[in-house]
């Protein structure tokens, strides 16, 4: 598999490990009321699509960026690469604004 | 069972001197009645034996299997065959030392030969802390009742002279060998409980996709399919990779990853490999077929799949594992390599319990090791179905242990299925 880096340009897919569903991003609020039951479904379930999956992949022997890459999982396509850094503050300025330092 | 449909050297003599006219397919082709108290959604090895126990352990008569594809066609024809109960922890080896007990036992009780051949299972080290590792696997092993040995260097050579004893970064210094393991006809084992089965009264129907469930006030009432709705009082689902799709039509999100795991086979040798051997060094196991095949495979490619194939990183990975072991396969050549989708699950261990939903079980979350479990898993989630109390080997195989706290992690990795 070839990853296209935002940065670097395609890479060799075995220059990254896989942490997983790029849902790990959003990290539940610990002071919530269910924060138990929310980080019990953060951290241990899981969607596991057949087709495209958002997952996180980690350039470790690259420039050690964080990417999250949209993947078919059922033709191991690659669909979209993007900067984990470009998502997170996408996600900051709409869902979390008030709580990041911009 | 007596001697017309069954399986003996008696009955091959009296057709081969009767032109084996009298041999019949080993399992019928029933159409799907519209309602069964028991449905089990896959036939793999776990859907099979669970099906097969349910007539033969439990005295079910209402009983259908339902494939989407042919039996066989999944990771129960899939898999590089090893059987073994060398766990560590106590929610496992119990469970796994039941299963081997009773693949010891499988050939004469379903009337099929699948080849169960207990050829021994080595576990190569390759440092003193390896060894003490190892050492403490196999008091737990003998401890839970199953047989463990250790062997030091001069002990393995006299059985696996071909290992790079010498070699300077991971010298070979000693195996744990559980010499119950081995391996196992692994389609001989889908054939044989589909034939046991199907002989105690199971509909076994192929070609049929289960495509939802019917939920009415928190209850299963039966299972849409690509052939029509059928009715059943309990459903259990034992569909391995497909474990999230599946129980995605129950609203169901589970803690299991769908990951691809390859397998290799060599052109056919004169017999060399007496057992099967592991690698400490990294993740490689080879054993020889009966046909003379080396049949190898590593890790899995660590990224989720639901392709049934992989990629050659991997492939080069496995085989520098094999070549740093035993230099002397490097001259073999490769003829066949393929995939199985492995329902990875968050602590590597697999679930066998009821839902939220009556009348809906689950089995799942075999990871890479549940061809060893096919039996136990049978049995188990038979008893569960019928009695709806968990056997006494499989109580911690519960569903809810990842919210409770009660992870079953052999490899302490955390929540992260491609690294068990
Ligand atoms: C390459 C490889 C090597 C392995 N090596 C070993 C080993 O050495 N030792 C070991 O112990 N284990 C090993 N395993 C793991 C083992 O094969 C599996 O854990 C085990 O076979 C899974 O259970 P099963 O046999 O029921 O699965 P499967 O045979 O996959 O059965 C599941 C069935 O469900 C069917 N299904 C799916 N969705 C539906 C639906 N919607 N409706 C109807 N049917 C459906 C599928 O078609 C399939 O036939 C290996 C696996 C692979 C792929």
């Amino acid at each position: 598999m070839i990853i296209d880096h935002p940065l670097l340009g395609p890479r060799d897919s075995q220059e990254f490990v896989l942490l997983g569903d790029a849902s790990l991003l959003n990290r539940p609020d610990w002071q919530a009321e269910n924060a138990g039951h929310a980080f019990y479904e953060y951290q241990y379930l899981r969607d596991n699509p057949a087709g495209a999956h958002r997952e996180l992949w980690y350039h470790e022997m690259g420039d050690r960026s964080w990417l999250v890459v949209t993947r078919d999982t059922v033709t191991h396509e690659v669909l979209k690469v993007e900067l984990a850094a470009d998502v997170t503050s996408g996600m900051a300025s709409g869902v979390a604004a008030g709580r990041r330092p911009k | 069972m007596g001697l017309n449909g069954g399986y003996s050297g008696f009955r091959i003599l009296r057709e081969g001197l009767s032109g084996n006219r009298g041999w019949r397919p080993a399992w019928r082709d029933p159409a799907p009645q519209p309602a069964y108290d028991f449905v089990i959604v896959g036939g793999g090895g776990h859907g099979l034996a669970t099906a097969y126990y349910l007539a033969s352990q439990f005295g079910e008569a209402s009983v259908a299997v339902l494939e989407k594809g042919w039996i066989g066609g999944g990771n129960v024809g899939r898999n590089t065959t090893i059987i073994r109960s060398n766990y560590l922890l106590d929610g496992n080896q119990p469970f796994y030392e039941f299963s081997l007990k009773l693949w010891e036992g499988l050939e004469q009780d379903f009337n099929y030969n699948a080849m169960v051949s207990q050829r021994g299972v080595y576990n190569i080290f390759h440092s003193d802390a390896q060894r003490d590792a190892y050492r403490r696997r196999g008091n737990a092993m003998i401890l839970h009742g199953a047989d463990a040995e250790l062997l030091d260097a001069t002990q393995l050579r006299a059985e696996c002279p071909f290992l790079n004893f010498d070699n300077a970064r991971l010298p070979v210094m000693g195996a744990l060998v559980q010499r119950r393991g081995g391996t196992v006809r692994h389609d001989a084992v889908a054939w044989g409980y589909a034939r046991g089965a199907d002989r105690r009264g199971v509909d076994i129907i192929q070609n049929c996709e289960v495509t939802g469930f019917r939920i009415q006030n928190g209850r299963c009432t039966g299972v849409e399919t690509s052939r029509g709705f059928i009715a059943a009082r309990k459903v259990g689902c034992a569909v391995a990779g497909n474990s999230s799709r599946v129980m995605q039509a129950a609203g169901m999100r589970l803690p299991i990853e769908s990951h691809v795991l390859q397998a290799f086979v060599s052109e056919g040798l004169k017999p060399i490999i007496p057992g099967v051997v592991t690698y400490g060094g990294g993740h490689f196991y080879i054993s020889q077929s009966d046909k003379g095949g080396l049949v190898f495979g590593g890790d899995i490619d660590m990224y989720n799949s639901y392709a049934q194939r992989g990629n050659l990183p991997v492939i080069e990975d496995v085989c520098e594992g094999g070549m740093t072991l035993m230099p002397m396969i490097g001259r073999a050549r490769m003829v066949r390599m393929w995939g199985g989708i492995m329902d990875m699950s968050m602590d590597g261990s697999p679930i066998i319990d009821r839902t939220h939903i009556d009348g809906l079980y689950f089995n799942g979350g075999w990871c890479y090791g549940g061809f060893k479990a096919t039996p136990a898993s049978g049995w188990c989630f038979a008893h569960l179905l019928a009695t709806d109390t968990p056997h006494e080997t499989a109580t911690a195989y519960r569903m809810d242990r990842f919210e409770r706290g009660f992870m079953i992690d052999e490899k302490g990795s955390g929540a992260q299925p491609n690294q068990h």
